[in-house]
């Protein structure tokens, strides 16, 4: 069979939904389209027991009790949620007090903007924020978080995955951490909340043995719907309480009010079962494609390095940047494949990639990294193509690029002074 | 974004692609002036040079390279091939705006013709310098 152009390398971004949710979703915009709300007539009774089953359904691929589970908009709106609401319930002093006195918060430079945007906002009301620094290899360790908590710290955000590299921070370490500074401290009045949207339904995930009290994820990440995700809230050791963000109905235990988008929460349900038994075989595929792909363009391009840690990362996502040729014009050569760039260019502003500026990435090679990222119906194919496609495409552009000449030529570009724009 | 097909034709097929030597030779050949501007940083770097054929003052020929996105690149290409046979004096009339127009180039791109028309003044300048010529124009606005 001939491939398909152009070729989807940005799973990373969102996924397709997988056939087997869209039909467990038909139903439930036609004949059980009822309010889930509506607890006297049939039509509600059909919407709620939808809920309920994909309820249970994200609770058994997260480990906890579907008591436990708040459907959301999304991992934005949980993001926001867990965030606000625990720094809000938590806080040492009411808003409007001196800055830095509500309490203190961790989390870490290289957090997605739905952690970051929230913690910026806490610290514009009062509370003092730690962002963590990330080591080269880009991964977050409990020592870390260990030695920046203080006796006011009241929320600790960490996400699980790094959605541009890929590296997979010790979640379950910072959680057993946290567990043990409670008891050694007597305080339950500190949270862990991390952000799972690239890791839930692509690795093995339990909170109760990972020890997180709070879990964002979203649907469309896991072969779901958009605009559906879910936010874990921990009910013992300890009861994690939260400041609803959104009030009216009262629905989800008055955490999320809001009719419940019942075609989205059903197709998140069946994302997350299918995710359940087949998350395993996907990522050990998916991990030897990766593989394949990385050590084949190492090995076929010089100046071509893997962003992130050697072995902690996630299976299907890989960043990789080449030295001296500039990523969007990269993507430009290689626009029949879809995948994402570091670069100032592909954003409105003119920065390169934060993320890779956190790791210490230096801006010429932040400019020129690509993140090519596989899901559950890429093939040998799609990789095979992607790899030669992207030598081609850096050889040819490495022919223009004056950059790539002073390297040749031996000279340092980083000790060279540019007129700055 | 999508790109004009003007830019996918200069990107695709890049006229004048090379250089006239390595950096020390070039900067030995007194024929030759170089345009470097921009910065790695902020993801684009172009680089123009111009032999000039000294009894007429007339650009013989003209080579660019670049670091950059599609736009960058074919700005670029495009002020080679236009800057070719013109009398010094008269590529230092090329404004920015005609790149600008030429390629249809959205607001977020018009850095890159800038850097265009600033690369095409700097390799004359290098050029005067080499041969001590004193600048007729005055020297590009600072961005």
């Amino acid at each position: 069979m001939a491939l398909k152009l152009p070729v989807y390398m940005d799973h990373a971004a969102t996924t397709p939904c997988d056939p087997r949710v869209v039909e467990a979703m038909l139903p439930y915009f036609t004949e059980k389209f009822g309010n889930s709300g509506s607890r006297n007539h049939k039509f509600g009774w059909e919407a709620e027991d939808g809920a309920e089953a994909a309820r249970e359904q994200v609770a058994a691929l997260l480990g906890c009790s579907p008591k436990e589970v708040i459907f959301t908009s999304g991992a934005t709106e949980g993001n926001n949620l867990a965030i606000k609401g625990a720094a809000e319930m938590y806080e040492r002093a009411p808003a409007g007090s001196a800055a830095g006195t509500r309490g203190h918060v961790i989390t870490v430079m290289h957090e997605h903007k739905a952690v970051l945007d929230p913690c910026k906002r806490l610290q514009k009301e009062g509370f003092d924020v730690t962002f963590l620094q990330p080591p080269e290899d880009g991964v977050i360790t409990a020592k870390m978080v260990k030695d920046a908590i203080r006796p006011d710290t009241v929320l600790v955000s960490v996400m699980w995955a790094n959605n541009e590299l890929g590296t997979i921070n010790e979640v379950p370490e910072i959680g057993r951490m946290i567990r043990e500074y409670r008891k050694a401290s007597g305080r339950d009045d500190i949270v862990f909340h991390t952000d799972a949207t690239q890791w839930v339904g692509k690795m093995s995930t339990n909170v109760e043995k990972d020890a997180v009290d709070l879990l964002t994820f979203s649907g469309h990440k896991l072969y779901g719907p958009k605009g559906v995700g879910a936010l874990y809230v921990r009910r013992k050791n300890p009861r994690v309480r939260l400041v609803a963000q959104l009030e009216g109905g009262g629905q989800e235990r008055g955490f999320r009010s809001g009719t419940l988008n019942i075609s989205g929460i059903v197709g998140l349900g069946k994302a997350c079962e299918i995710a359940m038994k087949e998350m395993d075989a996907d990522a050990a595929r998916l991990l030897a494609f990766r593989k394949k792909m990385e050590s084949e363009l190492t090995s076929r391009l010089e100046v071509c390095k893997v962003n992130g840690h050697a072995d902690r990362r996630l299976p299907h996502i890989a960043n990789i940047s080449f030295g001296f040729v500039e990523g969007e014009g990269l993507m430009m050569a290689i626009k029949e494949i879809a995948c994402s760039s570091g670069s100032a260019c592909t954003s409105a502003s003119l920065e390169p990639s934060y993320v890779l500026k956190a790791l210490g990435v230096g801006d010429e090679l932040a400019h020129s990294s690509l993140r090519l990222s596989m899901g559950r119906w890429t093939t040998q194919e799609q990789v095979d193509y992607t790899i030669g496609k992207i030598v081609e495409a850096v050889n040819k552009l490495r022919m223009l690029s004056p950059l790539w000449d002073m390297h040749k030529e031996g000279i340092d570009i980083s000790q060279i002074e540019w007129a700055q724009h | 974004m999508a790109y004009s097909d003007k830019v996918i034709n200069h990107y695709e097929n890049p006229r004048n692609v090379g250089s006239f030597g390595t950096t020390s030779e070039v900067k030995a050949r007194k024929d030759v002036g170089v345009g470097v501007v921009g910065a790695p940083e902020c993801g684009d770097v172009m680089q123009i040079q111009i032999q000039v054929d000294e009894a007429t003052n007339t650009i013989k020929d003209a080579k660019f390279k670049c670091f950059g996105c599609g736009s960058a690149i074919a700005s670029s290409s495009l002020a080679t091939e236009w800057i070719k046979g013109r009398s010094i004096e008269d590529a230092l009339k090329l404004k920015n705006t005609e790149i600008v127009q030429e390629l249809s180039l959205p607001p977020v791109k018009i850095h890159c013709s800038v850097l265009a028309e600033d690369s095409i003044r700097a390799a004359i300048k290098d050029w005067q310098t080499k041969n001590a010529k004193a600048a007729p124009a005055p020297a590009s606005a600072a961005h």
